[in-house]
């Protein structure tokens, strides 16, 4: 069961809700898309139920409300340090079942993978997460093949149309945050995806050798290595360190955590001018066989979670999915060129 | 605050610098004041604000101590090389799985290692070369690319009296160095019992892969040779990426590695 709120009433429950977290959602920057007068859909925080984008897939993922591009860990004062402070207000993220899975990925590096991390820790416990319904898959997504179309990780859930919200929570601190509220009892299914056009099966074995095989020479001639699969990647969690200081005052300054990309030039570089990985095929190679084969050898399951997002972004249309269907044509002992 | 009774692994300590000691005009060991469980071969995160963290292998380990060596070839390592005796560094660490002394014990130690590669297995060295008793044998190798570049001589010398010790350089112009790869010298090692050896391979890629190659012509089983790998590690906490091989964190799981695992990893 859940409540149904007429569109004057949520106006009044997203104050309500305003007045406890900051609200975050897929939403419209207009005018900053990678072309001119392109838009760009990604996540803000939303002042109106109506600021949410419904009708299509956000361009980039929920992953920097929890994990900002640029995230100050510590601030330096000669030699004392500060830890920044956490946020004041608690947060709610709107998502779709596909970055829920994407967040069980997250919790794992950051929670599970060694030591947990102390500031992705803090942001995720005060967290509430929302699923957003899908009534229509979009372009070149995948859920129903990664078995991301449907979650259950979720404090509540949303469903919206042109008169109404309805919020079915399933948290004790949005039920209580909800009594009381003018709203109707209402009961409304869950949408999610069943089918798309996009399908793939990923095997379940690859042969030995497989960072041989000369299906990743291709990419090496056509990836610009500009690291944009990575950044929209629900499921992409590098970062590098990087110390800045202030230009007015060197004795004060801060540590920060950039996103990194595996893609990128200087990812695996040492001191001392070593580096691996140096064409871009065995970085479309390291990326695909994390999202699909590695990841899942460590956690039992995969990586990535079928929003097809790199799919869409990359400027040289390599194809993630074309990629994976090459490897599901390998035989073993076999060859995808053979 | 709850929040601070959180622990971050991300907020460094100071430690002073007890003691620097020169090898080669690029290459210092920093001896860092520190009190605490450290395996060889495990490393620590070392920074300068501003400067950045780099990760440095523990290639000594005392009562109160851990020694670094470090190259200078970087950002961070360019200043640390600033400081001196009484300065402080920070540090935030040890990570990694590091050498376990006690799988060697009882065995006929070989150990190979090339350059910097020595500085890991150093603490391995050190520890075994004190405790003759608990091995049945120990061999080490040690190669360098010229007389200039050889580090450690102090510890060489105790050595050469402490086990079968041979230091090579890949080219000398003075006379007195023994010449050559460190594979050059596995076909001649004395070996009493293959059974019962265990051997330590560290070193740039192409120098393990040829070395274990040399090894195993001699009969050493993949189950008894180890390699200690280096990456970038740029959290030490599983997190950043940066050193993954495959499904394998080398923060996390390695450096350190059987060659039984090792051999798979692939960038």
């Amino acid at each position: 069961m859940g409540n149904l709120f007429k569109k004057e009433e949520a106006v009044l429950l997203l104050n309500k809700l305003s007045d406890v977290y900051d609200i975050y959602a897929p939403m419209v920057f207009k005018g900053e898309g990678c072309f001119s007068d392109t838009d760009s859909i990604r996540y803000g925080k939303i002042t109106s139920f109506d600021d949410i984008v419904w009708d299509k897939k956000s361009d980039y993922s929920f992953k920097e409300v929890l994990l900002p591009i640029s995230d100050t860990i510590l601030y330096f004062t000669e030699k004392e340090m500060k830890v920044p402070d956490p946020s004041e207000k608690k947060r709610i993220i709107f998502l779709r079942s596909c970055d829920l899975h994407a967040l069980k990925r997250l919790d794992e590096i950051y929670l599970t993978n060694g030591a947990e991390d102390f500031y992705y820790k803090r942001a995720r416990e005060n967290t509430k997460l929302i699923l957003m319904g899908c009534k229509k898959s979009f372009d070149s997504c995948f859920c129903v093949s990664m078995g991301t179309n449907q979650a259950d990780n979720y404090d509540a859930y949303i469903k919206m149309d042109k008169e109404s919200v309805y919020l079915e929570p399933k948290d004790e601190e949005l039920k209580t945050l909800l009594e009381g509220t003018e709203s109707e009892e209402a009961s409304f299914e869950i949408d999610y995806v069943t089918d798309n056009i996009e399908k793939v099966t990923i095997p379940e074995t690859l042969p030995e050798g497989i960072q041989d095989f000369p299906l990743w020479e291709e990419y090496a001639g056509r990836c610009v290595g500009c690291g944009r699969c990575n950044f929209v990647c629900p499921t992409c969690t590098c970062f590098t360190m990087q110390d800045v200081f202030y230009q007015d005052n060197q004795k004060a300054g801060e540590r920060r955590r950039v996103w990194s990309s595996c893609q990128v030039d200087g990812f695996t570089d040492m001191a001392g001018n070593i580096s691996f990985r140096k064409d871009q095929g065995a970085r479309m190679r390291f990326k695909v066989l994390h999202k699909v084969y590695d990841y899942k050898k460590r956690f039992g399951y995969h990586m990535c979670v079928g929003c097809g997002r790199c799919e869409d972004v990359c400027p040289e249309y390599i194809s993630y999915l074309a990629c994976i269907h090459k490897l599901g044509e390998i035989k073993d002992g076999g060859n995808a060129d053979e | 605050m709850e929040e601070t009774q959180m622990s971050n692994e991300y907020i460094p300590f100071l430690s002073e610098i007890k003691d620097v000691i020169k090898h080669t005009d690029i290459e210092y060991t920093f001896r860092m004041a520190y009190v605490g469980d450290v395996k060889p071969g495990q490393f620590f995160e070392v920074s300068i604000p501003k400067f950045g963290e780099a990760p440095i292998s523990v290639s000594g380990i005392g009562e109160d101590y851990v020694d670094l060596t470090i190259r200078r070839v970087g950002k961070v390592t360019n200043e640390i090389f600033e400081n001196q005796v009484g300065q402080t560094l920070f540090m935030r660490g040890p990570y990694g799985n590091g050498f376990d002394v006690d799988l060697y014990k009882g065995k006929e130690l070989i150990i190979i290692a090339g350059g910097t590669g020595v500085s890991p297995v150093k603490g391995v060295i050190d520890y075994f070369g004190e405790h003759r008793e608990e091995t049945a044998g120990m061999t080490v190798i040690a190669g360098f690319k010229s007389p200039k570049d050889i580090l450690f001589k102090d510890s060489i010398k105790r050595w050469e009296t402490q086990m079968d010790l041979i230091v090579t350089v890949d080219k000398a112009e003075e006379k007195g160095y023994r010449e050559g790869m460190v594979t050059a010298y596995i076909p001649d090692l004395n070996i009493s019992d293959l059974d019962h050896v265990a051997a330590i391979v560290v070193g740039p890629p192409i120098m393990m892969k040829f070395t274990v190659a040399e090894l195993m012509k001699r009969g050493i089983k993949e189950e008894q040779i180890w390699i200690s790998q280096e990456r970038k590690m740029c959290c030490g906490l599983g997190k950043c990426g940066h050193c993954k091989m495959d499904d394998t964190y080398i923060c996390l799981d390695g450096p350190v590695f059987n060659y039984t695992k090792g051999k798979k990893l692939f960038d």
